[in-house]
């Protein structure tokens, strides 16, 4: 397939992702203007970081106060699930030039890392295919900017939207995320020993108690899926 | 000033996750760390939502009926475990949560 044949599949093929992404795009530009961003803060957000969660995260935090080194740790672990992705899409990109590598890591989101891995594990035989992952990079940040500056319209022109309680929109993304992964033993007691020892631990300064939360989760999914052998299938 | 510096502190550790195993075209990560990896998302995540469920913004600890953060919460988890969408676990929590905070008069209206 031609370049361009392979840019237009990817992201023809993200569309579907990209009807999910618009309510999480919409909502975080208006919680960006709820928390007191400026257009351009809000929009330098979506631009520069690009991902969901984190700047879900970030802004409900801002918006509660926390601390920059809060901040920051916490958009460490919530992103550090592209870690995965970035390790498992590598034999693919490792013989392209550091002119693609570095955006095309940039733009590598969990949608996209989604539908390339499909088009990636296709037997067909294709140089081009680093194109179709650029077209569906290019889709999903064209849509999240223009979901952004949806949400911070509306954001403006609602008045005392914080009140009304949007932060729930992360928790209910959020389970969204977790629930789904939790299909085995050790992944369900790992999100009910994170859970606890997070609420256990909510008195302790500058949100340690998420790290340590966290810790315990992991601690408790690897030592529990060691004691028992690997189901057929299962993981990546 | 502080929000930007924020958005650069987070556009630099964001790159960096995403960037570090295509910086790199031969390292691996170790067994041990790729299985730990798997269970960050579960980990970070389920400490980040239950707190939330069980002590609302600005609250202490609310395990009661008037709690429309716990009831949405424990729907939305029911959502997803039964559609395993994303989108209609947003939406169908969201709109649980909205009925209720009206249905308790929390409402700014």
């Amino acid at each position: 397939m031609s370049r361009f044949t392979e840019l237009r599949n990817g992201a023809r093929d993200t569309l579907p992702l990209i009807l999910g992404a618009i309510p999480f795009g919409i909502i975080y530009g208006t919680l960006a203007s709820a928390a007191g961003f400026s257009v351009w803060q809000a929009l330098g957000m979506s631009l520069f970081v690009f991902a969901g969660s984190a700047q879900f995260i970030a802004i409900s935090l801002f918006g509660a106060g926390a601390s920059m080194a809060v901040l920051l740790l916490t958009t460490f672990v919530v992103n550090l699930r592209h870690a995965l992705y970035s390790a498992t899409l590598q034999p693919f990109v490792r013989h392209l030039p550091t002119r693609w590598r570095v955006p095309l890591a940039f733009w590598l989101t969990d949608e996209t890392f989604a539908v390339v891995q499909h088009r990636y594990a296709d037997a067909e035989q294709s140089p081009h295919k680093h194109w179709y992952f650029l077209g569906s990079c290019l889709a999903m940040y064209g849509n999240w900017q223009l979901c952004t500056l949806i949400g911070v319209a509306f954001g403006q022109a609602v008045p005392n939207l914080a009140a009304w309680g949007l932060d729930f929109a992360m928790l209910a993304t959020f389970i969204g995320i977790v629930v789904p992964m939790l299909r085995h033993v050790p992944q369900v007691a790992a999100a009910l020993v994170a859970g606890a020892v997070a609420v256990a631990c909510n008195g302790l300064p500058y949100q340690l108690g998420l790290l340590v939360a966290a810790l315990a989760g992991i601690l408790v999914g690897v030592g529990l899926e060691r004691r028992r052998p690997r189901l057929a299938g299962e993981g990546v | 000033m502080e929000i930007w510096l924020l958005i650069l502190g987070m556009t630099a550790i964001t790159f960096a996750i995403r960037y570090s195993l295509f910086a790199w075209p031969n390292l691996r990560f170790p067994p041990l760390v790729r299985q730990a990896l798997h269970y960050v998302p579960i980990a970070v995540l389920s400490a980040i939502v239950v707190p939330v469920m069980l002590m609302p913004p600005g609250q202490g600890l609310q395990l009661n009926l008037e709690n429309a953060y716990l009831l949405a919460g424990l729907a939305a988890i029911v959502i997803a475990a039964f559609t395993r969408n994303l989108l209609a676990t947003i939406v169908g929590g969201m709109l649980v949560f909205f009925l209720l905070r009206w249905a308790l008069g929390q409402l700014p209206l």
